[in-house]
């Protein structure tokens, strides 16, 4: 190669190296602060300071919500990373995701008694989509198999 | 193929050499943009749990996904530039910052329309998002610099040089989901796990209306590029010739 062009070669190369590099040490320096919920397991460890402003992120536990109040606006549900259990006290809308089983992340804060005092609650969805007939059909299969006493199928829920 | 490529780095190659091609990409593009559009917004099942809502990924996801390829493509075609001082190479990357711009602000609204009735909140500040928005920031900035110029060279070399900066942010994207915790889901996996999520009545179409935008991209691409070079040969005998030769309907 001309010397020239392998000059700018190695130009392009260090302009690729250099940046990345540079955002990658940031990235590490970061760490955890990107990201954007503390899990029950974080909690437990102490990462996180009652009354601080945080959200929290696991799945609904199923069997654990509970709905009082004036048609239901206030409710309280355990989150779950299935390593870990937090108690959750809402009161106000629901977005239409929201059930036992899902995904759940909440904003609030963690009072004295370790329960999470939520402000927002938002649905994370994950990253399958199917028609009500393949979920119906699934259900069916896995009641069949829980029937037969087989174990039912794992399913891959995105925590 | 390396004669191939280098006649395509003339600008008067490019030209005739896409002038056949593309009603046949416009076909193409058209057809399959039009049975994915009808198929995934009109006939798929609707999603379980999100209902008709969902029907905004056949056009969030290949929006998404195009916007980051597109970027690796403009880096690719600046990476050329600056090290072969390849002038189609910097034309199609002026196009593929036009088109990358759009698909990316198409698929922050699409999102933003989808993330409200699902999630609850139109915005949220999480990895993928964030480094995302910053995508569109980069390519915003990549044309802003461009016309800061008075020199065709200059504006060129330095748009060049910070696309190709703007490259790490394309891993990030891809990977905020699983680096990081998010409230965007990951990227979704097809055929997996006994086919029982994202089953083919859903993909399908999602296959459709993608390689439609994947074509659509390309055709603004082209037809950009194309006007980029009569305006910068304007001066050349070839565009002088053509000009002259082919009728202009008003």
């Amino acid at each position: 190669m001309h010397p020239a062009r392998q000059q700018r070669v190695m130009i392009v190369a260090s302009i690729l190296v250099g940046s990345a590099l540079a955002i990658g040490l940031l990235l590490y320096a970061f760490n955890e602060g990107l990201n954007v919920f503390f899990t029950p397991t974080e909690i437990a460890e102490g990462k996180v300071r009652p009354e601080q402003n945080i959200r929290i992120g696991g799945m609904v536990k199923v069997g654990s919500l509970r709905k009082e109040g004036l048609e239901g606006t206030r409710i309280e549900f355990v989150a779950t990373d299935t390593n870990k259990d937090i108690p959750v006290v809402y009161t106000g809308v629901l977005p239409d995701l929201f059930r036992e089983g899902q995904g759940v992340v909440a904003e609030g804060r963690l009072d004295a008694d370790g329960v999470f005092q939520a402000s927002t609650i938002l649905a994370k969805h994950d990253e399958n989509y199917m028609s009500a007939e393949v979920k119906a059909a699934l259900e069916a299969a896995k009641a069949r198999q829980a029937g037969n006493g087989l174990p039912p199928a794992a399913e891959g829920v995105s925590p | 193929m390396m004669q191939w490529l280098y006649k395509l780095g003339s600008p008067r190659h490019f030209y005739e050499m896409t002038t056949g091609f593309l009603p046949w990409l416009a076909g193409a593009t058209f057809l399959l943009l039009g049975i994915g559009l009808v198929w995934g917004l009109g006939f798929a099942p609707p999603d379980y749990q999100m209902g008709d809502n969902f029907r905004i990924i056949y056009i969030h996801v290949p929006t998404a996904t195009g916007a980051i390829w597109i970027y690796a493509m403009m880096a690719a075609m600046a990476a050329m530039h600056l090290v072969w001082n390849l002038k189609v190479a910097d034309m199609v990357a002026k196009s593929c910052g036009i088109v990358g711009t759009s698909f990316c602000a198409i698929a922050l609204f699409t999102g933003a329309f989808w993330g409200k009735p699902t999630w609850g909140t139109y915005w949220i500040w999480d990895a993928k998002l964030t480094s995302f928005l910053i995508l569109l920031f980069v390519y915003i900035g990549v044309m802003a610099l461009r016309s800061a110029f008075d020199s065709e060279t200059s504006a060129s070399k330095a748009a060049s040089v910070l696309t190709l900066v703007g490259v790490v942010n394309l891993p990030i994207i891809y990977y905020a989901a699983v680096w990081w915790n998010t409230l965007h889901q990951g990227p979704s996996v097809l055929g997996d796990r006994d086919a029982s999520a994202n089953p083919p009545e859903i993909w399908i179409p999602a296959f459709f209306s993608g390689f439609g935008l994947i074509g659509l991209l390309f055709l603004i691409v082209i037809l950009h590029t194309r006007n980029e070079i009569l305006y910068r040969e304007r001066r050349a005998q070839w565009v002088q010739e053509l000009l002259t030769r082919e009728p202009i309907h008003a």
